[in-house]
């Protein structure tokens, strides 16, 4: 069992795992940070970054200028944002059986993979994985399409060059494979190719192995991965969470008795909690907004989103600012809102199915539409408070390490985005141009990307707001660094809040998570073993096992420390039937098989021997499938052991004199010296060394056989 | 005993000892006992046993029923001890031999009545009570009762075995009375009989390998000690400390926080402690063999003495101090930095109790911080008092458990690992810290207290509490570097930190927890209490967005935090710093917050913020408040108007508060409170009077008053009639200028004032002259009526008689149900 790691990122990993004869690729993450090194591509000409001044090397020679732009001495490639693939040369990829999917963020490199490397697997993912990660692929796609750039550059990509960049630019790696945005028809061409899979739902590879997705509790539709045959059980865990932000918690149980866990996807931000976090951005968010500023907010289209537009929605009447616009702006807002809604409903609905036994699921769902649909709020909020009382319940019994840790987490649980809304304090639009520019008000909050401020709407609103200090800009993704993205927007005037939000697994939940699931061996990124390099002192922000937790890094291949011994075999019953099982020792039987072992889609088959043919009486041509296996006598089968002590008084009895015994280390030796003979007696083989005396040899061998059982 | 209770007496003894009419209640057992306990301080229980003989005939019949309830059998043994305590009735009991049925061994101790606690706890309080003189030692002795008390302390209930343990105490001391009154006393082989087994008993215990045994046998030893300063005890003690002593040498030590609490107790004996063989040499041998979980508490202890040799006090302060030298050791920075206890090795069970495990390390870390902090304030504490080194622990925990930290030691790097995020040591750190800010450190240091408490204030990730906490912290340190209250200046400390402090304080504001804003409020009260005159302090603030916010938060979602905001507001409007300033020449230009108060003291939905309203009301009128002086009639007639409708009667009690300094403004101060010093009256000239009290009617104060004498809650009606009291004293010297009873209008304020007392909400009085007001107050019997408020709302119903009647017709109505039934 081998696992090709493509990826070195640890929360978008792409690794192939070789298991039983299938290949199975484990997600599928864009490493999306290399376009850091790209100067931003603003919707509305800048003159700004235009008129930027291009770089030149030490010697005064200007042959880059045009390719790389120099700003608050940071260098920056004036092209096309450019992205750092998975590894394509480790292992060939059109070998790829299939490829498991465990949230929205872990498939941004599907179109490389599926439509660039010959593969013609299929792609298993739930349904909200899917569709959101559609929105997500379609707003990149669109970010870089609508900003067309006529220049890509690609001189200080050559390595000689690039040796005599400055930092960040000199220690890019692999930059050559660095690849263009895909297009919207390559996306289309990808997502065809994936099946829609539930949760527990076991699906069939080839009969070789079984794959299952669990829910993990990050995001809509998440999920972490069982991988299993009838002996051998493999877990995937990929981003997961134990904060109840969405409703359906992580499943710990089914990950138990693995043999091997692949662990990834862990938080970014270890030290920092998601709730004070949310609390420190509201409170900055207000401050801000009060003093006539305006709050940015890079961030996706999808996902932590929701969490904060759901608490804004109790904290901006509390804090005195419901006047204050709220706009999101993505070319999938729509869409984007529509799927909460719908996801929001489908998740009361479950819950309702779920906890409440109520077997009529689409009752329940169109009670659940009109409740929605209600517009007085505080009807609405009477009519469902008991069903959320009873999931809460739930909720606490499912996370039962710390009651507080959640309750801050599981309020963010009731579905306000519809209410927003409705009450038109939330506005969403394509983009800032339309409408947007007519209903524009100051000041204001603006959630838009994309969260590495090099494209999307974001771009503007920096170069519109970065020079006046009452403005605020609050990152909350945790995928960039802060400081990196703004490199280019220096400098800046407008006060910068980092609070990343980041809910999967920190390392005491993944401490506590592998006391109660007990995987024989588990494998992860190299970070995840040695504390943040900025924290060496944080020895507690590792992986704590045992055994020690195997770590892998970008294109390399791990033998799996574990092997394969058993494979399930069926009999077929007539064979069975023929069996004649002897008790060799008590609850022990044995019988001998003869038969032919039938392989097919790795199902293996014990068929009974056909009968023995008689001699072909024509002259038919044989052919090949008419093949009989030889079928020889069968020797018995001896079994038991020898006693030491009784075979001595046997061989005296028999007129054997002058023995002599001695211990060996794997058994005994008896020495027969008068006969010149030795009979060396191990656990599993008995030799009887004689100088050319047949007799003497046959007659040994019938003492010794008299000790041992025949069948 | 009255003449309406003995008569009563028969029944109730004759249902008690019939087991067909069980009592209900058994909480009316405990008022009989209780009632029995005060009639026999009064009388002779041989007298009454003798004018009462069903009480003679209910003891001596119950042991011997077979149905008979647990209750009413432990009822029975208490009440013959109570009896017997006296010990001509004793002789009474003993003749009629009724005590061996009920103690003895042909009492419940045979029986299977004796499995139940209540009968086990019975036989020991009874024979607690019977235990007051020699004859009872002798019974006690005859009928082998202190064999079965021994049994007794290791009762499985908890209340059985403790109270044996108690017994035994008192019968030690018992049998020990006038033995020792002498200057010499009685070796231990000379002590009576009872004594002798007793101690005996005791010895055999602490040589026990079972550690319950121990326990009990410390338990009584530190009862007796705490309990006895008479000489016996000395002998007492020099026999038994070798036996005591032993115990440190076993490993584990059996019961360490018994045998602690003895050698405190013998410690802080007077008389013991100046023993050759005092307490001392063990008390220094458990400080080194108990571990360090265990040993602080003791360390605590022996610091607390006034009395103590000087080797010991060393010893126990390094005890206390050995954790946090750990982690000062552990983290060391820079060589040089004096620690704490430098040149003495370290503990290696103390670096284990840290390394162990997080609740091991931030168990011991709490406890280390809370008994120094403990200790800190105290005249007694070690001197010198090492407060430079104790900041820099403080500080170093601190820095562990947020992650700053970054030791390189690989003790420290584990600590590290252990405290990140830990809570618990967090509050406990900034508890001490606070605490160390009553003394004085090196400048460097106090500045690097200011960094970590704006460090724990700023991160997002601290708990509500853990900023709790910090505020609280903070709030001391800025004080205590101010210097005295009466400095003019900041001090150059709190002049630095402010300007930083108050974006953070902005930012907590608006949290969207809501104990994080409360917190926030309540500092930024106690430190405009402290600073408001205070012109760098209030330019800073004016300048800040704090006010604004605060005033936000008194429409804030959650009511606790409505009412912070409330006080806040309150106190920084007395000082002029409400709102952000236009022209800071002219504080008046803010704009008024009394309407915005008064909305909240009329339509606020709960109680807390119209407290707080109201208190904060009474400041203004106490402390002539701008507002409040513009108009103080009209100000004190709407108050008083809107809270006499208010539903929670703290409003209503604040609102009378609020009526007692307007009436101390219009006619001098009220009295001291003290009911036994003699105040003279303050003569009020005439005609001032006349004005104020033709105020008080205005405002309608007198109505108020009046309405509030009826009121359903005790506290409002006392208050109330404190201050018609008052009032009535001032304007009693004037009388004879105000006669004007009989007048129409004085008749119809009485009629109303019946109406109220029957409970009617009735009309409002109208406007009155003071003449009819002066008339109502002289006519009301205010000395009765607080007499009456002044007890209990169940007086009535407490009387003996009432509860024999009580328990007479509980068993009528049982019998009642069962003649329905058939």
């Amino acid at each position: 069992m081998k696992l090709y790691c493509l990826s070195g990122h640890p929360t978008l990993p792409c690794n192939v795992l070789k298991f039983k004869s299938t290949t199975i690729m484990l997600d599928c993450g864009l490493d999306m940070t290399s376009t850091l090194n790209f100067l931003p591509l603003p919707l509305v000409q800048s003159p700004r970054l235009t008129n930027l001044p291009g770089w030149s090397l030490k010697d005064g020679s200007a042959f880059l200028d045009k390719e790389l732009k120099e700003c608050s001495g940071h260098v920056f490639v004036d092209s096309v944002p450019e992205f750092c693939l998975p590894e394509t040369e480790l292992i060939d990829l059109s070998t790829v059986d299939v490829i498991l999917i465990s949230n929205y963020h872990c498939m941004m490199a599907l179109p490389y993979i599926t439509e660039h490397t010959g593969f013609t697997g299929t792609v298993y993912a739930t349904e909200p994985t899917v569709q959101i990660g559609r929105l997500l692929m379609e707003e990149l796609v669109n970010f870089i399409e609508r900003v067309p750039k006529a220049q890509s550059a690609s001189l200080w990509k050559n390595k000689d060059i690039q040796r005599l960049l400055p930092s960040p630019l000199k220690d890019a790696v692999e930059v050559s494979t660095w690849r263009r945005c895909y297009t919207m028809q390559e996306v289309n061409s990808a997502l065809s190719k994936i099946q829609l899979v539930g949760y527990s739902q076991k699906i069939e590879l080839f009969g070789a192995v079984q794959v299952t997705p669990l829910s993990s509790g990050y995001a809509l539709g998440s999920s972490n991965w069982i991988i299993q045959s009838h002996y051998e059980k493999v877990s995937y865990v990929s981003g997961s969470s134990l904060l109840t932000t969405h409703p359906q918690p992580m499943d710990q149980a089914s990950l138990k008795n693995s043999d091997v866990l692949v662990l990834t996807g862990l938080t970014q931000i270890p030290t920092a909690n998601p709730d004070g976090m949310v609390g420190e951005f509201c409170s900055n968010l207000a401050l801000t907004v009060r003093n006539g500023g305006n709050v940015l907010v890079p961030c996706y289209p999808s996902g932590v989103i929701y969490d904060l537009l759901e608490c804004l929605y109790q904290y901006i009447d509390s804090a005195g600012l419901s006047s204050v616009p709220l706009y999101f702006i993505s070319p999938v807002a729509n869409s984007s809102l529509e799927f909460s809604q719908i996801f929001a409903e489908w998740y009361v609905s479950v819950f309702l199915y779920e906890f409440c036994l109520i077997q009529d699921i689409q009752a329940v769902r169109t009670k659940i539409i009109c409740l929605f649909l209600t517009p007085e709020e505080a009807n609405c909020n009477r009519l469902l408070q008991p069903l959320w009382e009873r999931v809460w319940v739930r909720v606490c019994c499912a996370c039962e390490d710390s009651r507080t840790e959640h309750e801050g987490a599981v309020s963010l649980n009731w579905p306000q985005t519809p209410y927003l809304i409705q009450t038109n304090k939330l506005k969403h639009y394509p983009s800032i141009h339309g409408d947007f520019s007519n209903d524009f008000r100051q000041p204001c909050v603006v959630f838009t990307g994309h969260p590495s401020l090099r494209f999307g709407d974001v771009v503007h609103f920096m170069e519109l707001w970065g020079k006046s200090s009452l403005n605020t800009v609050i990152f909350t993704e945790p995928d960039f660094s802060y400081l990196e993205a703004l490199a280019p927007y220096q400098p800046l005037a407008m006060k910068c809040i980092y609070c990343p939000i980041d809910t999967r697994l920190n390392f005491i939940q993944v401490s506590k998570l592998l006391k109660e699931v007990q995987p024989l061996h588990v494998v992860c990124p190299e970070q995840y073993t040695q504390p943040p390099p900025a924290q060496s002192h944080r020895t507690d922000l590792v992986i704590d096992c045992q055994p020690p937790a195997t770590s892998y890094r970008r294109a390399e291949v791990l033998t799996l420390p574990f092997k394969r011994r058993y494979e399930k075999i069926e009999i077929m019953p007539e064979l069975a039937d023929s069996l004649v099982p002897m008790e060799i020792k008590p609850g022990i039987s044995l019988a001998t098989v003869s038969a032919v072992l039938h392989t097919k889609d790795n199902k293996h088959v014990l068929q009974p021997p056909p009968r023995p043919t008689p001699p072909p009486s024509g002259k038919k041509r044989k052919r090949v499938s008419d093949d009989v296996p030889d079928c020889k006598a069968v020797k018995p089968l001896l079994s038991g052991s020898i006693p030491v002590e009784q075979f001595v008084q046997t061989l005296e009895k028999h007129g054997f004199s002058d023995i002599k015994v001695e211990d060996t280390a794997k058994g005994h030796i008896v020495l027969l010296q008068e006969a010149e003979t030795l009979i060396q007696i191990e656990e599993d083989s008995t030799h009887i060394i004689c100088d050319n005396d047949e007799m003497l040899r046959v007659r040994l061998r019938d003492l010794v056989l008299k000790f041992l059982q025949k069948f | 005993m009255d003449h309406e209770c003995a008569r009563l007496l028969p029944a109730v003894c004759a249902v008690l000892a019939d087991p067909r009419q069980p009592v209900a209640d058994d909480t009316c057992l405990e008022k009989l006992l209780d009632w029995f306990k005060t009639v026999t301080e009064a009388e002779s229980s041989l007298l009454l046993l003798q004018e009462n003989p069903c009480l003679v005939e209910l003891l001596s019949h119950v042991p011997n029923l077979q149905d008979v309830s647990s209750g009413v059998l432990s009822f029975s043994l208490r009440l013959a001890g109570i009896f017997a305590a006296q010990e001509d009735c004793f002789q009474y009991l003993q003749q009629v031999e009724l005590l061996p049925g009920l103690f003895g061994a042909a009492g419940p101790l045979g029986q299977a009545v004796w499995a139940i606690p209540t009968v086990r706890s019975g036989w020991i309080q009874g024979l607690r009570s019977l235990a007051q003189h020699p004859s009872a030692l002798c019974f006690l002795a005859d009928h082998g009762a202190v064999d079965t008390i021994f049994s007794l302390q290791g009762d499985a209930s908890l209340f059985v075995a403790s109270a044996a343990g108690q017994l035994l105490v008192h019968i030690l001391a018992l049998s020990m009375e006038g033995r020792a009154e002498g200057h010499t006393c009685p070796q231990g082989g000379d002590w009576p009989m009872c004594a002798q087994k007793i101690v005996g008993h005791i010895e055999e215990s602490l040589c026990s390998t079972d550690t319950p045994r121990v326990t009990q046998a410390l338990n009584v030893l530190t009862t007796t000690f705490g309990r006895c300063q008479s000489l016996w005890t000395e002998v007492l003690w020099e026999q038994l400390s070798p036996l005591v002593a032993r115990l440190l040498e076993r490993d584990p030590v059996p019961a360490p926080h018994p045998l602690m609490d003895l050698l405190l107790c013998v410690a802080r004996s007077p008389v013991l402690s100046s023993l050759d063989r005092g307490p001392w040499e063990t008390a220094a041998q458990a400080l080194s063999c108990l571990g360090p979980t265990q040993a602080g508490a003791l360390a605590l202890g022996v610091l607390k003495l006034q009395l103590c040799p000087q080797a010991l006090r060393t010893q126990a302060f390094g005890v206390l101090l050995q954790p946090l030298a750990c982690v000062l050791k552990a983290t060391a920075q820079a060589p040089g930095l004096p620690g704490l206890l430098d040149g003495t090795s370290e503990d290696p069970a103390v670096v284990d109790a840290l390394l162990s495990s997080k609740s091991s390390c931030a168990g011991l870390l709490c406890r280390t911080l809370a008994h120094l902090e403990e200790l800190q304030p105290l005249p007694q504490r070690p001197s010198p008092w090492p407060q430079a080194p104790l900041l820099r622990a403080a500080v170093t925990i601190l820095c562990l458990c947020d992650g700053s930290a970054a030791p390189s030691s690989s003790v420290g790097g584990r600590l590290c690992g252990t405290l990140a995020g830990c809570v618990r040591v967090q509050r406990a750190a900034l508890d001490f810290l606070g605490t160390l800010s009553q003394g004085t450190g090196p400048q460097e240091q106090v500045t690097q207290v200011f960094a970590i408490l704006l460090e724990c204030l700023e991160r997002p990730d601290s708990s509500p509490t853990v900023l709790k906490k910090a505020f609280q912290a903070t709030l001391r340190w800025l004080l205590s570097s101010a210097g005295t209250p009466s400095c003019s200046g900041l001090g150059p400390r709190a002049a630095l930190f402010l300007p930083e402090l108050f974006p953070v304080l902005q930012k907590r504001l608006c949290n969207p927890c809501w104990e994080v804003r409360d917190s926030a409020l309540e500092f930024l009260t106690h430190l405009s209490r402290h600073w408001g005159g205070q012109a760098d302090f209030r330019h800073l603030l004016l300048q800040s967005e704090v006010p604004e916010l605060t005033r936000q938060l008194l429409q804030d979602p959650e009511s606790y935090v409505r009412a912070s905001a409330v006080t806040a507001m309150g106190e920084l409007s007395s000082r002029g710093l409400h709102g952000t300033l236009t022209n800071p020449e002219h504080p008046e230009a803010q704009q008024s917050l009394l309407p915005e108060f008064l909305h909240i003291l009329s339509a606020d939905s709960e109680g807390f913020p119209r407290r707080a309203v109201m208190q904060v009301f009474t400041e203004w009128l106490r402390g002539g408040h701008a507002d409040v002086a513009r108009d103080t009639e009209r100000f004190v007639a709407t108050v008083l108007q809107v809270v006499s409708q208010d539903l929670d009667w703290e409003v209503r009690a604040q609102g009378l508060e609020l009526a007692l300094v307007f009436l101390g403004q219009m006619l001098g101060q009220p009295g001291p409170h003290c009911p036994y010093t003699v105040a003279l009256p303050k003569a009020v000239p005439a005609s001032p009077l006349a004005e104020a009290l033709g105020a008080l009617c205005r405002v309608r104060l007198f109505e108020f008053a009046f309405r509030a004498l009826f009121d359903c809650d005790r506290p409002v009606a006392q208050k109330s009639c404190d201050l018609l009291l008052f009032l009535r004293d001032k304007t009693t010297p004037y009388s004879s200028l105000w006669e004007a009873g009989g007048s129409p209008d004085s008749a119809s304020v009485e009629a109303a004032l019946q109406r109220w007392q029957a409970g009617e909400q009735g009309q409002p009085l109208g406007d009155l002259e003071p003449e009819a007001m002066l008339a109502a107050l002289r006519s009301i019997d205010l000395e009765g009526l607080r007499g009456t408020l002044a007890q209990g709302s169940d007086h009535v119903e407490k009387s003996p008689q009432s509860l024999l009647r009580d328990m007479l017709a509980t068993v009528g109505v049982l019998q009642e149900n069962q003649a329905d039934c058939y």
